[in-house]
């Protein structure tokens, strides 16, 4: 099967404009016929069904969660982007198309880059018309800050809460809708198969996770938008329940899987603290722009604070090493994610680590604190040379800035992070790679769309920080609900879907036959237990740096832990009421074949490009090294059984907008 | 540390439920509650025994579902936080732990500490939301200029996390600090007011329905805010109540 990515033809900024005005429209009284399934209710899912319903489809929706509000989009801290243009530094649609090309280290697609920042800024007029309250400057108008990879000042933001604001609008829309009976909202419930009919996805079976029912729902098209797969890792800042069980399952039912090897590693986490971690938890990026990054100079400066014999509020300046600055002066301690990732990694590997495991690094806000109290001391006409009181004034603008971040780093820390440096460490944050979608949004199988994080479209590599939300709300708000109606202009005559099809049914009994596998399994080991051992290994051979021997082993120890979670797993209760371990076997088991896949990929992918790191692949400066003549293409990869035998498929990436070079932040 | 657990456990809604006593060894003080009962679950589960069952996800602070009655507290000793971000190093050696559901007529529990709050969801559906549309036409983010401080109010209302530890709190089990963010929030907003009198009306005739209490101003439910919503909301929304019901 070739893939086709359903690119408009035109120069790239009239491709939206001009496949918007020819798509097939869906007349307001046929709409009133079609039903849709959206499962996942974060800033994609959640956006997209109360478009959807506004516009008039009948909307069902599911989330695992109590309430569609969890969605862990709610966790998203520092902002979105928007080519607002504001601050009048430069910004447009073009510098943010390329940022994120670049940003994505080369491997997104063009069009769908470009789109993505032509309706970014509609993104921000929605919000703030639904009462989104980001944040404002004393004028009355909005207030923007910088992230990483970019030159300019383009992020809005709600204080360290963003994701949280705007999914909270995202639910109040959904919350209208529900209200007039436009959506069908299904709370803990679980997707766990999609139901494909004559080749078109027509359905999704679901678990009930309170009664444990197993419930059969038709539709006319159904989208997944169930986020990202980060908990492969076991550890990572995605929520507990973040799961893959949706995408994979469509993965298993046709839709190709594409550049699962794409993973982010977030630089600034708070680090392990021990055996009993259940997650990492985010520090901001937004951070970075008033923070600085060092760890000792010296290494016996760094053996004496992990010792606990220095503080490092007691190192002279010249004895710190301020990598980021002094490695790329331009972009600083705002460099990418993947840049700052593997810079903090190759300083802690080097032993100069400053926690007790030695994987951590200093973040500081004692500079920042010193200038902005000093310009606040000059505003008020006090005395600016009185350092103890332009620390507090310097103080009470960071507290209202990221308030709410330090006073999460004190609670897990236990230290007080206005007087003494964070310590923070990579973690599995975000991952680019996911369901391939054409231009439409849509999967390999027809009908069946992904949005958000689920899919692999916009951000290549790496994606850049505040671009994930942005993401988010255009696919929902404004880019599936063009796509999908052109698609279901043809489905008007169909009626309703009934749903005691024989494929309804065979779908169903696949399910139940794998949750009674669980149940009577009686092995010796919890669910858990797998999971931390899938994780280390991912962590520990797919992880920041990856090389072809490890990820070798990766893939056979992964296939022989698969054979032994099922072999040896034991579930307690029942199949049929509230079960917890239940709901994680299931998503485990998932876990256990993408993670194959995923090594199978960073194995196949013989280059360095943003979030995959080659050992093999680097430029003598420690730089990820591309490969464009051989791998300039996005892996998509087929189902055939068995990860090992899963049969790769290549989308060629064509630039023609921008101009292929080295990746510097320098 | 070794601690002494005292657990709500009841099957399913209809069962009486009942305080069952565990003993914990070698609990680290850097956990957090949570992982604390990940490990208890971990040992049950090893021993053949059904494992506590309690709503979790973010393990941050912020997507409200972790629940919890800790020793008589929503979310337990520490102020400001949720239960996810308890850590046991505030416990000592030895302690007693009581740990129950949010206890109010409005949420069910469901099984051990998992409670039903769907009808925070149902008060929302009611009015918490502006009446507009997605098109991709609505006017500049900029076009209409936001006073800072109603801006931030607004945004310190809007940071509640539903996660119904006012209710839990409060004597009257009422939910007026939880319906008073959202309607301040929109009050507070240009944007919200079009639809305020409405707004505030219908969210309220849903609180009661949903078998909430009154308020009755003892403020226990901004002691045990983990976001620190203010007092002052319900202050607004009966300020806001007053004026609609003049209408």
């Amino acid at each position: 099967m070739a893939l086709d990515s359903k690119i408009p033809n035109g120069p790239i900024s009239d491709k939206w404009t001009d496949y918007k005005d020819h798509i097939n429209l869906v007349n307001p009284a046929n709409k009133r016929n079609i039903d849709v399934i959206i499962v996942g209710t974060g800033l994609a899912g959640g956006s997209a069904a109360a478009t959807l319903a506004e516009l008039g489809y009948n909307v069902k929706a599911f989330c695992f969660q109590d309430s569609p509000r969890r969605a862990h989009s709610i966790a998203a801290q520092g902002g979105i982007n928007a080519a607002k243009n504001y601050q009048g530094d430069g910004d447009s649609t073009f510098r943010l198309f390329y940022d994120t090309v670049k940003g994505g280290d080369y491997r997104a697609r063009e069009a769908n880059v470009h789109r993505l920042a032509e309706v970014s800024a509609n993104i921000i007029d929605q919000c703030v018309a639904q009462g989104v309250p980001l944040a404002r400057e004393y004028g009355g108008l909005l207030d923007n800050r910088s992230f990483g990879g970019t030159l300019v000042s383009r992020t809005f933001y709600a204080k360290g809460q963003t994701g949280q604001q705007l999914l909270l609008g995202a639910y109040s829309a959904m919350n209208r809708q529900i209200g007039r009976g436009k959506i069908q909202m299904y709370n803990r419930h679980e997707m766990l198969d999609l139901v494909v009919v004559n080749g078109k996805a027509r359905g999704i079976i679901a678990r009930n996770l309170v009664t444990g029912e197993l419930e059969r729902h038709s539709a006319h098209a159904v989208v997944i938008a169930s986020g990202g797969y980060g908990n492969v890792f076991f550890l990572s800042t995605n929520a507990m329940g973040s799961n893959a069980t949706a995408a994979w399952k469509v993965h298993k039912k046709g839709a190709f899987f594409a550049n699962p090897c794409y993973t982010q590693i977030h630089p600034t986490c708070i680090p392990v603290s021990g055996d009993h971690q259940s997650k990492l938890t985010l520090m901001s990026e937004s951070l970075r722009n008033d923070g600085r990054i060092w760890v000792p100079a010296k290494l016996e400066d760094a053996q004496a604070i992990r010792e606990g014999r220095l503080k490092p509020t007691q190192l002279a300046e010249e004895d710190r090493d301020y990598y980021l600055e002094r490695r790329y002066p331009s972009f600083g301690n705002l460099v990418p994610r993947d840049v700052a990732s593997r810079a903090a990694k190759e300083r802690c590997d080097a032993g100069y680590g400053v926690n007790k495991t030695g994987e951590a690094v200093y973040l500081d806000f004692a500079s920042a604190i010193m200038r902005y109290g000093k310009e606040q001391a000059r505003i008020k006409g006090f005395d600016d040379s009185d350092a103890a009181l332009v620390k507090k004034l310097g103080t009470e603008v960071i507290e209202n800035k990221y308030g709410n971040l330090f006073q999460m780093y004190e609670k897990i820390v236990d230290e007080n992070p206005y007087q003494t440096p964070m310590m923070i460490y990579p973690a599995v944050h975000y991952t680019m790679g996911g369901v391939w979608v054409d231009y439409n949004l849509m999967t390999t199988i027809e009908g069946c769309y992904a949005i958000g994080e689920a899919n692999f479209s916009d951000h290549g590599a790496n994606r850049l920080g505040a671009s994930a939300l942005m993401q988010g709300l255009a696919d929902g708000y404004f880019v599936l609900p063009y796509t999908i109606g052109d698609y279901l202009a043809k489905d008007i005559r169909t009626g309703k879907i009934p749903t005691d099809l024989p494929e309804f049914e065979e779908a169903e009994n696949n399910v139940r036959t794998q949750l009674e596998r669980f149940i009577n399994n009686k092995g010796t080991h919890t669910v858990d237990h797998f999971h931390r051992r899938l994780g280390k290994i991912m962590w520990d051979k797919v992880g920041m740096a990856r090389n072809a021997q490890g990820l070798n082993e990766a893939i056979n120890e992964i296939a022989a832990l698969r054979e032994e979670f099922y072999r040896d797993v034991k579930v307690p209760g029942t199949m049929d009421s509230f079960n917890q371990e239940l709901e994680k076997a299931m998503r485990v088991a998932d876990f256990l074949e993408l993670g194959e896949l995923f090594a199978k990929d960073a194995l196949h992918r013989n280059e360095s490009c943003g979030g995959h790191f080659r050992e093999e692949y680097q430029t003598e400066e420690g730089e990820a090294q591309r490969d464009d003549e051989n791998f300039a293409y996005v892996a998509a990869w087929e189902y055939k059984g068995k990860p090992s035998e899963a049969v790769l498929h290549k989308e060629q990436l064509v630039f023609d907008n921008v101009k292929l070079v080295q990746r510097s932040y320098k | 540390m070794n601690l002494k657990l005292k657990i709500w456990r009841q099957k399913d809604a209809k069962d009486a439920g009942r305080m069952v006593d565990y003993n914990i060894s070698d609990v680290s003080p850097d956990m957090s509650f949570l992982e604390m009962l990940d490990v208890l679950n971990e040992d049950l589960n090893n021993k053949g025994e059904d494992p506590v069952a309690f709503d979790h996800d973010c393990r941050e602070g912020i997507c409200g579902m972790c629940s919890l009655h800790i020793n008589g507290e929503p979310h337990g000793p520490d102020r400001g936080i949720t239960t996810c971000q308890l850590h046991m190093r505030k416990f000592k050696d030895g302690d007693t732990i009581y740990i129950e559901p949010f206890r109010a007529k409005a949420f069910p529990v469901i099984k051990d500490l998992v409670v039903n709050r769907s009808a925070f969801d149902r008060i929302q559906q009611a009015g918490g939301f502006i009446s507009v549309n997605t098109s991709g036409n609505t006017q500049d983010a900029n076009a209409i200029p936001i006073q800072k401080h109603n801006a931030d109010l607004a945004f310190d209302a809007a940071t509640c996390i539903g996660c119904g530890a006012c209710v839990a709190s409060c004597k009257n089990a009422s939910a007026m600090l939880f319906v008073s963010a959202k309607v301040s929030q929109f009050a507070l907003l240009p944007q919200g007011r079009i639809e305020a009198t409405e707004r505030v009306l219908n969210m309220v005739k849903k609180m009661d329905e949903e078998g909430f209490g009154n308020c009755t101003n003892t403020g226990a439910c901004e002691v045990e805010c983990p976001k620190g919503i203010s007092l002052e909301n319900i202050a607004r929304m009966n300020r806001e109540y007053l004026f609609a019901s003049l209408k």
